[in-house]
């Protein structure tokens, strides 16, 4: 039931850092990520699109190393595609992803609390419903674990490739109304620069 | 250095590589891509076990996944403990109960609020696991190892978000915020 010590306090190092990160970029704040939905805040974009690219670029260098391993989730219509659109609803109406959400907890926000109270109730749920919802997920097939350069038969590098001409594309073209963000609740202060 | 954490916020693209380079750390290290679900998954299971024994020998979940208690728990607690560090050394800690943003729409109710966090949460959550990954174990571990699954749960998501987003506050409404 338990790891052994060291792996444990290694996720606490890694989650510790990770929860550092997430509250210095503005991401555990509820009007940064309703202000991605509402076009009004590039925040959460431009974080994962950079972790993205850089994230890529050193597990893909490591590949062939065997230092590290890929871990890849499975393709299953059904999971992905409904639970994509659970995800996305309930995000904008939580305005918190799970992981902003904890952060937020950290940062003091009551309302997160409460969506971590109801994050754990939705994990109850679909443990609770796991043969039949899983019998439901599966009717409408899995395509396994598979990357997008083995579905094209191409060179992954020709993916991490034109997703850092797509960061760079995005960040030349935005540079121009790019600022520190100052830190404010809404969007009041900043509704000048827009 | 201590400028550097007691700052508000760092620039996003800062943040980004940060968590790209954590995540280079998490797989060499653990070989494990950053998640934070799958712990809320466990936990879950863990309570309905010890609470409704019954009920959990009859549920085939626990054939197919052992849940305990890992690096990825660990690591939910530490995000906890990281923004606690992070917002005590900034001051970044007065946000209200109810977010401004939402109050000029929905009032402020502070009930409301909570309630509809919990729904949210719960039904995220619920989405979360369908998909096995979310923001971060998808929208991140999974598109950087460039996962199909993971590719096409991230637009789904981020689509779904702003369809909901633009029904919750409409076009109206975002150009007063």
């Amino acid at each position: 039931m338990f790891d052994p010590i060291w792996k444990l306090a290694l996720g606490l190092f890694t989650g510790i850092l990770f929860g550092l990160l997430l509250q210095k970029g503005r991401v555990a704040k509820y009007q940064v990520i309703l202000g991605q939905f509402l076009f009004k805040d590039w925040t959460v974009v431009k974080i994962m699109g950079t972790a993205v690219v850089v994230g890529a670029v050193g597990i893909y260098a490591l590949l062939p190393t065997d230092a590290v391993s890929l871990h890849l989730k499975p393709l299953a219509w059904g999971g992905i595609i409904l639970g994509g659109l659970c995800f996305g609803i309930g995000m904008a109406v939580l305005g918190y992803c799970p992981g902003t959400g904890v952060a937020a907890c950290g940062e003091g926000r009551k309302d997160a609390v409460a969506g971590v109270i109801g994050m754990l109730f939705g994990a109850g749920i679909y443990v609770a419903a796991y043969p039949p919802l899983k019998a439901f997920i599966e009717q409408f097939g899995n395509e396994g674990k598979i990357t997008l350069h083995e579905i094209t038969d191409t060179n992954p590098w020709l993916w991490i490739i034109g997703l850092i001409i797509a960061a760079a594309v995005a960040i030349i073209l935005s540079k121009k109304n790019w600022h520190s963000p100052i830190s404010v609740e809404g969007f009041k202060d900043r509704k000048a620069t827009g | 250095m201590k400028r550097f954490l007691t700052a508000t916020s760092w620039s996003p693209y800062l943040v980004g590589a940060g968590i790209g380079i954590l995540s280079w750390f998490a797989f060499l290290t653990a070989d494990h891509p950053l998640g934070i679900t799958t712990a809320f998954e466990h936990t879950a299971a863990l309570t309905e076990k010890a609470v409704a024994p019954a009920f959990a020998e009859a549920n085939n979940y626990f054939e197919k996944e052992s849940p305990k208690i890992g690096w990825e728990w660990m690591l939910v607690i530490g995000v906890f403990i990281g923004a606690f560090i992070s917002s005590k050394a900034s001051g970044d800690r007065n946000a209200p109960a109810v977010p401004p943003l939402w109050q000029n729409r929905f009032g402020s109710s502070k009930g409301k609020r909570y309630a509809a966090a919990f729904v949210g949460g719960a039904l995220m959550l619920f989405g979360a696991r369908m998909a096995q990954g979310c923001t971060s174990g998808h929208g991140i571990s999974g598109t950087l190892q460039l996962a199909v699954s993971s590719w096409l749960f991230t637009a789904i998501f981020f689509g779904t978000g702003i369809v909901t987003a633009f029904v919750l506050y409409g076009r109206k409404e975002t150009s007063n915020v």
